[in-house]
């Protein structure tokens, strides 16, 4: 069947009924939005890792040879912006989310589809003040943007950054509220709340974090610009402010903003790993719960960024043990992830080989996690590369693999195309394996002392930090190689079938890609998810 | 939410009590009563909020669980930043 | 799979084609404004949090601060919202019951009274700012002990009524924005989602200021104003 298919005379889908820019400018189908905001944060993925190579390459050597002390700075500063607030943080929500949750509901359409396309403007419009911010000679706070340094110190483009942050905060609030309220109300007759799949309940989890937590980085970025620009008092210290309080506002929203960016990527795991071992998840209601759980909890723990900044000894320990707590849900996705793929039948495409990844390099980083929650510790390893390492691998080795196997396994549904197989596989090993040169050498460093942001250091740490360059060089290989092969399959790559991998889920029982509407008719949904025990084996692509 | 609509009447019974409130917490600031001045302010705004919100709002009218939710997590939130933060300030001066 | 346009079914115009119905689309337009107003109770409540640090921290400061306050002035502003909240409360009533005069002269009035908070902030801000010099930054002159502490309070109150004075000029564009086209007779008892949304709006705006009023205006048993 696959291999006499020809390119088939094309069926009007969402990508054809309408040709020319206004129709993409001006659509507000929600799977025409998700592209565009592929396309955007694509272009920012690659602006925050040509910081970090740039970064890396000063490290080659512990002078500082390459770019002068605040040059230095604004790497890593625009670095954690760029990578956090216009990659991370809208990457599966608002490409994978935006796609497919109105079809994984049943629904035509999210809630508010001009809101959805005002979020993307939003988005697009704080890029161009990033980006203007780059130009026209960078940002050197530390992505944290910390007082008094920001209101006081540093006459660098501060305020025309925290602007980009806050409309893109905006543009991240607006899709968070249309995911709760289009969860709450458009699901299809019989989609009850524990028929959804888990990559819905989610990006609901990621959206509660975006409408409570966002609006205080609002008002944290707006304080520190009205500081600046009205010589407000509020965290100067000789007039008795208190820079904590910056601190303390700032982390409330940024702690579950690493939430924001890792529980979709789960939602995303959860997907791959049943199809993957063509089994149901084990654990369904902890699973959802879990994350409902990560997402609260989350909120509770900010202030473990603050145990050596000058917080209470006594707030320090009642932080540092909730931070304890929500690691707890966190375990349990691992274990039922793990119990799925028990007596299940693995099969080894590229999205399963990053779920692999994700699971084990996710669990490193989340116990290294527990490591800088014990307040001991912490302030040995605080504000040194063991903290890099740590985030790196929840984040990169976590959610980007995430994001990698969510676009693959996806991929034949947005474009209607199946990327080449081996290739994905080989693009999934490089990465991997440039993944942990990268940054377990890290660990080491920030053990032994190496303290993070510094332009120069010790010599003896050279070799470790050659060893995470050659790892940088290869991981950015990788990534390269999907942009390649997938704008290869648009045009040349096999054409896909409505369910390739045989996976359970609405839209799989859509056409590849789907037309405008999604549905002719509204589905009546009477199974339960990951149905797998009632679908046939033997889909096409295995 | 949609269907109920309130009589004048009601409408301005509560902006009469909101004026009354306003009076009162406006009076009640001159005399000195130490902590209790903030406690008896915070009272009657909070009394005053809940006039607005049940009934400007039609909070009390409406029937879908979820919309209360979402405020009642709002207000829950707020209270989580508001507690959490002056664990820290509270405890600084402990030994 | 050729594109099956169900049968025409006569439906409510204002029916957006991604909804079932009108009862699904006005819920979830209410819902979705409450989530937004959730989010406006943490972007203000980031600033009530460090009123109350600091309060916690500099009373007597907070004291000297809130006895400059205009008592009169902020009491009659309270006055003016809280009758705007009737006029704006009473103004969703009557569209919701088709009287689209009633609707546009409620609307009208409520502009004016949220003009009129406008206005009476824009003349305590030229107290506080021209003529006693109390906006912070190297221009402020406060005599009397805890100076500097002092400079913190008026952050706040500039911060704070700024911020709130900020939400009621977008609020004063949106209602103007709604009379416009309730004159033009878009609203009715079919359809006024719009107005009853903006009405949720005005509302918040003007819970922030009840609690505004006796945080900053009434701490001190001393008004000198």
């Amino acid at each position: 069947m696959a291999s006499t298919l020809v390119a088939a005379p094309e069926r009007e889908n969402y990508l054809n009924n309408e040709y020319g820019i206004s129709s993409w400018l001006f659509t507000t189908d929600h799977k025409r939005i998700a592209l565009l905001y592929l396309v955007t944060i694509t272009f920012f993925f690659f602006i925050g890792g040509f910081f970090a190579l740039l970064i890396r390459l000063e490290l080659l050597t512990p002078e500082g040879d390459l770019v002068l002390a605040d040059t230095y700075n604004k790497l890593f500063t625009m670095h954690g912006q760029v990578m956090i607030f216009f990659f991370l943080i809208p990457a599966v929500p608002a490409v994978l989310g935006n796609f497919l949750i109105p079809i994984m509901i049943g629904a035509k359409d999210l809630a508010f589809p001009r809101i959805n396309l005002l979020s993307w403007y939003l988005l697009v419009i704080g890029g161009c003040f990033m980006t203007y911010t780059i130009l026209s000679g960078g940002v050197d706070t530390g992505w944290t943007f910390y007082t008094p340094l920001s209101t006081h110190f540093l006459d660098t483009h501060v305020i025309a950054a925290a602007l980009a942050i806050f409309i893109a905060g905006f543009s991240s609030i607006l899709t968070g509220l249309n995911f709760i309220v289009t969860i709450h109300r458009m699901r299809a007759p019989g989609m009850t709340w524990s028929r959804l799949p888990l990559f819905v309940w989610a990006n609901y989890a990621t959206a509660i974090i975006q409408v409570l937590g966002t609006p205080v980085l609002a008002i944290s970025l707006m304080l520190v610009a009205l500081e600046r620009i009205f010589h407000l008092g509020i965290f100067d210290p000789r007039l008795g402010g208190d820079p904590l309080l910056f601190q303390h506002l700032f982390w409330f929203y940024s702690h579950p903003a690493v939430y924001i960016m890792i529980l979709p990527g789960m939602g995303v795991i959860s997907e791959i790993v049943t199809c993957f071992s063509h089994k149901r998840i084990f654990g369904y209601q902890f699973m959802a719960l879990a994350l409902i759980a990560i997402a609260v909890l989350g909120f509770l723990v900010w202030a473990h960024h603050m145990f050596v900044a000058g917080i209470s000894l006594y707030a320090a320990m009642v932080f540092s043990l909730l931070s304890y707590f929500v690691a707890v849900p966190s375990a349990i996705k691992v274990f039922n992830w793990t119990a799925t793929m028990f007596k299940g039948s693995i099969t080894y495409s590229t999205p399963m080989l990053y779920a692999f990844g994700f699971i084990g390099l996710f669990t490193m980083g989340g116990m290294t996690g527990l490591f800088v929650a014990a307040l001991g510790i912490d302030v040995h390893v605080t504000d040194t590369y063991f903290v890099v390492a740590h985030f790196h691998y929840i984040m990169v080795g976590g959610m980007v693999m995430a994001y990698m196997g969510g676009l693959h396994f996806w991929w034949p549904k947005l474009s209607g195309r199946m990327y080449p197989e081996n290739w994905g596989r080989l693009a999934a090993l490089i990465i991997f394996i440039g993944f942990n040169l990268t940054f377990f050498p890290q660990f080491v460093l920030g053990w032994l002392g190496m303290p993070r942001r510094y332009w120069q250091y010790s010599p003896e740490f050279q070799v470790l930090n050659v060893l995470s360059t050659a790892g940088a060089t290869i991981l950015a290989v990788g990534y390269l190689l999907p942009m390649v092969y997938f704008l290869w399959s648009m045009r040349y790559g096999k054409p896909a079938s409505d369910n390739p991998w045989g996976a359970a889920g609405l839209e799989w029982m859509i056409s590849s890609p789907p037309t405008t509407f999604n549905f002719d008719q509204t589905p009546t949904v009477t199974w339960e998810a990951y149905n797998y025990d009632e679908l046939q084996e033997a889909p096409v692509e295995r | 939410m949609s269907a109920h609509i309130a009589s004048k009447k009601l409408y301005i019974t509560v902006w009469a009590s909101l004026i009354v409130l306003t009076v009162l917490t406006a009076a009640v600031s001159y005399l000195e009563l130490g902590p209790f001045n903030i406690v008896l302010a915070l009272v009657i705004a909070t009394s005053k909020m809940l006039l607005v919100a049940l009934f400007f709002m039609g909070i009390k009218y409406i029937s879908d669980k979820m919309t209360i939710a979402v405020i009642v997590a709002g207000l829950f939130w707020l209270f989580i930043l508001l507690a959490l933060s002056m664990t820290d300030y509270a405890s600084r001066g402990w030994v | 799979m050729s594109d099956s346009t169900p049968a025409v079914v006569e439906h409510n115009p204002d029916l957006r084609h991604h909804f079932a119905n009108m009862e699904q689309q006005t819920e979830t337009a209410v819902m979705g404004m409450w989530v937004f107003l959730i989010t406006e109770i943490m972007f203000f409540g980031g600033m009530f949090a460090g009123y109350v640090i600091y309060r916690h921290l500099y009373y007597s400061a907070w004291l000297e601060g809130s006895q400059r306050m205009d008592f009169w002035w902020g009491t009659i502003n309270t006055v003016v919202l809280l009758c705007s909240s009737l006029t704006m409360a009473l103004a969703v009533r009557a569209t919701q019951l088709g009287h689209r005069k009633s609707t546009v002269t409620l609307l009208i009035i409520t502009i004016l009274f949220g003009l009129a908070f406008l206005g009476i902030k824009g003349i305590e801000y030229w107290g506080h700012i021209v003529t006693e010099h109390q906006f912070p930054g190297p221009g402020f002159r406060f005599a009397g002990p805890n100076t500097s502490q002092v400079e913190i309070f008026f952050s706040f109150y500039f911060a704070m009524t700024g911020f709130h004075a900020l939400h009621m000029i977008i609020g004063v564009a949106l209602v103007s924005f709604i009379a416009y086209y309730a004159w033009k007779g878009r609203y009715g008892a079919h359809y006024y989602t719009p107005v009853e949304n903006t009405g949720l709006y005005w509302h918040f705006v003007d819970i922030v200021w009840i609690y505004l009023y006796p945080l900053f205006y009434l701490i001190s048993h001393v008004h000198r104003k």
